[in-house]
């Protein structure tokens, strides 16, 4: 038994190395572009920052959300947010995304899918929260024009846990998460919230650990810094 | 010390009494013969016959001509109201004599020399105007003739019998003599101090003002004590501009037999959408705002004005049509009105226009670009105008009123004004998640028991734990509670509000609120 696990060890090994191969030659295109990306999570993602064309996973946390969307934003890309009736305009100005430039479309129904492959034609980052499953051939429909117009595709899988398997979209390049947070300013029946230390976690299917860092959340983005 | 003044020329003065009243009446179709009281700040600018009679006068405050006359019809002073009402009067004036000059909704001048040669007479040319006028209906106008525009308001103003006076050329300030200095307080040019000023120096009326030496007046009062001693002389030297009457810009189409289906309509528009813009862009004009009437068979009619952050192209007409179509057939667009037959006539008015030359797109970042509001738009095709929303950061307290969204391609349009300052909002950070609607939780303490604020806006105890109905939430921290009392003189809105903020075991912060005994989830830091 501990024999063939042994003999297995590089036939793995090899697969992996393959796999990685064929993820590199699938690459989007030769020269994938990437976007203006929040200092501190960039150095997490795959590619060193967000990648046009690319999807990426959001668990369940709209603040990560904006966060992804603030760095885009000021340096003049059109963000929209689809399906998600709950999203905070006054937080999202907070952060520093222009809401001249944020388009909202809270309650596509049925055509979700085919309202963000709309609205990812024009806009450059989208936000999406998927309602229900959708058959993998039409996510692939989405990827491919996403890839050819350049946008990137974020994924909010708040509630519907049980919407994807393990609450991913099926080729996501990356997923994000806060794992941990704690809040600085409030304390027992006094203070109110203030600013907030969040661990940031990112796993891909390029890096094979899960990668975190501390970020801490004030108000004002130009102030974030990373511990 | 002298300055130069052209000779005052025969001016012709209209004067409809009680304007306001009369185009509230127009507007809101009131019983002209009701008592009518139109109010500006708090005190009453104009009052129908009706309301004098039971001694409700200018300048009353509300309570007192309420209690004078209960019956009183109050509506408030709108004069963009009465401007357009008057556009008729003014228009019947044009029918018969050209260059009229409006002074003020109700009020219009203009030179009277042509007119007299023409009708053989200035008290002619009057009697002739006023045949006019109360064929419109306009009762009781009054007209006065003199030198220059202030002498002949003066003469219209008059209390005589005669509904014509006529002040010959030359003797404007004999005529002027008797009248008391108060009359300058009413004239466009003025201001109460120098009326006040007058009066304590032992001067009551025009004559005795006008005896005054013009240097002095000038070297006591300033340039504008020197205007109105050259009105109180029958020397107004203001000359009758006359309006260049405006162009109709409005489009229509009428559709025989009704046509029912949205598409037909909107197919049926698209020319009269085209001519509309077109019409504009000729008068080197944009139109901001658009005003859509649709008539249907049965004699109903939805109109709606439509705003759009720039100015309209004849494709963006024809969606507005549509929409108002579409947003009549669902319920859930407030503002559609229902048809329930086939559309007869479709009218277009703009509502608001501009110089072209003020919405040229500029070589670089001027708007949104083409590319980004086509795709907006089919998504508006594909879901409906109101699924596409730009945001933008209202007043209010609650997260949720601090939103203000708008349908992509309308202008933004604030129901809380962002500016004023909000005491009792919640510093920032804001929410980044805020649920519509709230979502019921039960805040518990300790013991167990509910929480509760008492009436001074205390905690009955500390949370501990938070239920959203399938989970339970342990809360590590909180602050609060903010008791918010809002519009409590208004007891249809009035609301109490009660926010706390609290912490969960997973480091998750909610922000709370209390209302109508029950607690709401309003929004989630997650």
């Amino acid at each position: 038994m501990s024999d063939s696990a042994l003999a297995l060890a590089p036939v793995v090994e090899r697969v992996h190395e393959l796999q990685e191969r064929i993820r590199q030659l699938q690459a989007a295109k030769l020269d994938a572009r990437s976007i203006p990306t929040h200092s501190a999570i960039a150095e997490l993602l795959p590619g060193g920052a967000l990648q046009e064309g690319a999807t990426y996973s959001v668990d369940r946390s709209l603040t990560l959300i904006m966060l992804l969307l603030a760095a885009p934003s000021a340096a003049g890309a059109w963000c929209g947010v689809v399906g998600v009736p709950e999203f905070g305009v006054e937080a999202a100005a907070g952060f520093g995304i222009d809401l001249d430039r944020l388009v909202l479309v809270p309650h596509p129904g049925e055509q979700w899918l085919a309202a963000t492959a709309a609205v990812a034609d024009a806009l450059s980052v989208v936000v999406v929260r998927p309602p229900r499953r959708a058959s993998d051939a039409s996510i692939s429909r989405l990827s491919a024009r996403l890839r050819k117009r350049g946008a990137t595709l974020l994924v909010l899988d708040a509630w519907p846990r049980d919407a994807w398997p393990h609450g991913v979209w099926p080729q996501s390049d990356a997923m994000l998460s806060i794992t941990e947070s704690s809040w600085a300013g409030i304390g027992d029946g006094h203070g109110h919230l203030q600013s907030r230390e969040a661990t940031v976690t990112v796993t891909s299917k390029t890096h094979g650990r899960p990668r975190s860092a501390r970020i801490l959340l004030p108000e004002n983005h130009d102030d974030m810094r990373v511990r | 010390m002298t300055f130069p003044t052209s000779a005052p020329e025969r001016v012709l003065l209209v004067w409809c009494p009680d304007w306001p009243v009369e185009a509230a009446v127009r507007v809101q179709g009131l019983d002209p013969d009701a008592a009518i009281a139109i109010m500006e700040a708090g005190r009453v600018f104009a009052c129908s016959a009706a309301a004098r009679v039971e001694g409700v006068a200018r300048g009353l405050k509300l309570r007192e001509a309420q209690a004078r006359c209960p019956a009183l019809i109050v509506t408030p002073h709108r004069p963009a109201d009465e401007a357009r009402a008057f556009e008729t009067v003014l228009t019947a004036i044009e029918e018969l004599m050209p260059g009229v000059q409006p002074l003020r909704p109700g009020v219009c001048a203009l030179r009277v020399r042509g007119p007299a040669a023409y009708y053989g007479g200035e008290e002619e040319a009057a009697l002739w105007l006023l045949d006019q006028l109360d064929e419109l209906g306009v009762p009781a106008t009054r007209i006065g003739i003199a030198d220059g525009v202030f002498t002949a308001e003066q003469a219209a103003r008059q209390r005589l019998p005669q509904r014509i006076r006529v002040v010959p050329a030359g003797t404007a300030a004999e005529y002027l003599a008797p009248v008391p200095v108060g009359v300058l307080d009413d004239s466009s040019a003025s201001d109460a101090s120098v009326v006040t000023l007058l009066r304590r120096l032992g001067v009551y009326t025009l004559g005795d003002f006008a005896a005054l030496d013009a240097a002095d007046v000038r070297d006591r009062l300033g340039e504008q004590g020197a205007r109105l001693h050259a009105l109180a002389g029958g020397l107004d030297s203001r000359p009758v501009v006359a309006r260049i009457p405006p162009e109709t810009k409005e489009c229509s189409i009428a559709f025989e037999p009704a046509v029912d289906r949205i598409d037909q309509v909107a197919f049926g528009v698209r020319s009269l959408a085209d001519r509309f813009i077109a019409g504009l862009t000729a008068s080197k004009l944009v139109c901001t705002a658009v005003h859509v009437q649709l008539d249907s068979e049965r004699g109903e009619s939805s109109e709606r004005t439509w705003l759009h952050p720039r100015s309209f192209s004849a494709a963006d007409v024809v969606d507005r049509v549509r929409w108002q179509l579409q947003g009549g057939a669902s319920a859930a667009d407030q503002n559609g009105v229902g048809l329930s037959s086939g559309v007869v006539a479709v009218r277009l008015i703009p509502a608001n226009i501009d110089s072209i030359g003020n919405h040229e797109e500029g070589l670089f970042g001027g708007g949104p670009d083409e590319r980004i509001h086509h795709a907006l738009s089919r998504v508006q095709g594909m879901l409906g105008r109101t699924e596409v929303l730009t945001a933008s950061i209202g007043g209010g307290r609650g997260p949720a009123d601090r939103m203000t969204l708008v349908p992509w391609g309308d202008r933004l349009v604030h129901a809380r004004e962002p500016a004023p300052p909000w005491p009792g909002h919640l510093p920032s950070p804001a929410p980044s998640t805020v649920f519509e609607p709230p979502r019921p939780v039960t805040v518990f303490s300790a013991s167990g028991a509910e929480l509760a604020v008492g009436a001074r806006g205390a905690l009955s105890a500390a949370p501990s734990s938070m239920s959203s109905g399938r989970s339970t939430l342990r809360v590590t921290a909180w602050a609060g509670p903010w008791t918010v009392d809002e519009q409590w003189w208004d007891f249809r809105n009035a609301s109490t509000t009660s926010r706390l903020q609290v912490v969960d075991a997973t480091g998750t912060a909610w922000l709370l609120a209390l209302e109508h005994g029950r607690w709401w989830a309003e929004g989630k830091y997650d």
